[in-house]
């Protein structure tokens, strides 16, 4: 049997004194559905470093631009317009390319286009909530869409979440695997919220927060933010002449 | 060996929320006409080699009731064993099979399913062969960060005794929270337990 080389080393163990724990008790839902047992460690294998591989031809020419993707012809959403945008890094620091972003969110008015959203605001018929797209070589991506409205949830009897928009993320990694919250800087609501405080530090929860950039901003259009996304990093530490059975 | 960079931290995870499908698999969620299908919703065709299961499953809560809102993400090797990867080195993986899945469970009942093929084995670090599995992931609303395990099959006993993962678990009586059941030819059930007496094995790697 010939001797596989591995060709990088394994993946970062997630730190997991910095994410947010399973159980976070003022976030309620988490008290039933937080596993209580210790977690099975062990170093990232081939199952973890590999991970799918996604077509760019996917993609439907507006669907990063939630303004615009259900919207009827001639019609926009309503609310006020931004630009998202930022870089998926690793954690040392690169550029991870062709990563697929998706993103969720709420209408200007804190309303959900779904099934099982109750919330009184309205819904808007040119707004869906959904977008997608990938990074470049740089691993910088861009979406346009309207501020999502904050709204209440039924936690405590008066729980208002901050405005925010979902992102799930793809690394070239099945381990880098990552859904996450941004959340737009100078609201309140940030540190309020029992889902962000589960974060423990608050670096932490300042990473998550996107910073205003006026440079950035589409004249007459739309204002912009910044949202950097940094997932798991390979262990930098090489292990020369790796043999089999070591 | 070299001296370790600093390294910049991950971003921290937040829960999936409730609405996941918007996001994830819009068409089922109800929201049509943005993307044709929704990602993840075959990894195979009528082309690809190997064969054909089913895995079908729920994801229960320290209640004992099934989430009806959660997303399963799943990522395999083809029949062969590889990966369709640019992580894979091995050999050229099955042009008709992606190796990645995404259900949302039954808006109802939770269920959540897949059509795949049984994966080959695939090598572990250091050499050894690891048992034929499926890598899961699991989020939903009340999840803060997304849950890692393995699927394995009852029908692969002896390759399982020979596993490095599940030969690694200190309390063998959790490693058949990670063993799907096979319930008829190629249909498989795996159930995941979130807490509780069945608590499935959740993974830090």
């Amino acid at each position: 049997m010939s001797t596989e080389t591995r060709p990088q080393p394994g993946y970062i163990p997630r730190d997991r004194a910095w994410q947010p724990p399973a159980l976070a008790p003022a976030y309620k839902t988490s008290i039933t559905r937080s596993p209580q047992q210790a977690l099975l460690s062990f170093p990232t294998t081939l199952s973890e470093e590999s991970g799918p591989v996604f077509g760019h031809s996917i993609l439907g020419s507006q669907d990063s631009n939630l303004l615009q993707n259900f919207a009827a012809d001639g019609a926009s959403a309503i609310g006020p317009r931004i630009l998202v945008y930022g870089q998926v890094r690793d954690q040392s620091g690169q550029g991870v390319p062709d990563a697929l972003i998706e993103v969720w969110q709420a209408n200007a008015g804190g309303r959900y286009r779904h099934q099982k959203e109750t919330y009184i605001a309205p819904l808007d018929p040119n707004f869906g909530g959904c977008g997608r797209c990938f990074t470049d070589d740089r691993g910088y991506y861009e979406f346009r869409s309207v501020h999502p409205g904050a709204y209440p949830w039924p936690n405590s009897e008066n729980s208002w979440r901050p405005a925010h928009i979902h992102f799930s993320v793809f690394g070239p990694a099945f381990a880098q695997r990552l859904i996450t919250q941004m959340y737009f800087e100078g609201d309140p609501l940030i540190w309020e919220c029992p889902i962000v405080t589960a974060i423990p530090s608050r670096q932490g929860i300042e990473s998550l927060i996107a910073r205003l950039d006026l440079d950035a901003t589409l004249p007459m259009d739309s204002i912009a933010y910044r949202f950097d996304i940094t997932l798991r990093g390979r262990q930098q530490t090489y292990f020369e002449n790796r043999t089999e059975g070591l | 060996m070299s001296q370790t960079p600093k390294t910049l931290n991950e971003s921290p995870s937040q829960t999936a929320g409730p609405y996941v499908h918007i996001g994830c698999t819009p068409n089922f969620g109800g929201i049509d006409g943005v993307y044709v299908e929704d990602p993840g919703s075959r990894l195979i065709n009528e082309e690809t080699r190997g064969e054909r299961i089913t895995i079908k499953g729920c994801v229960y809560d320290g209640t004992g009731a099934p989430l009806t809102d959660a997303l399963i993400e799943i990522w395999q090797a083809d029949a062969a064993g590889l990966y369709s990867s640019p992580e894979e080195s091995r050999g050229q993986v099955d042009p008709n099979f992606s190796g990645w899945g995404r259900s949302p469970g039954d808006m109802e009942t939770g269920e959540f399913s897949f059509e795949s093929v049984r994966p080959g084995a695939v090598p572990y670090p250091d050499g050894r062969m690891q048992a034929p599995h499926i890598t899961f992931w699991i989020v939903a609303r009340g999840i803060n960060i997304g849950l890692h395990t393995r699927m394995y099959f009852d029908d692969e006993e002896a390759a399982n005794a020979a596993d490095p993962i599940l030969a690694s678990i200190a309390h063998r009586q959790r490693v058949d929270t990670m063993i799907a059941k096979c319930d008829s030819e190629g249909a498989y059930r795996f159930d995941i337990h979130l807490q509780g007496e069945h608590e499935t094995i959740f993974f830090d790697m």
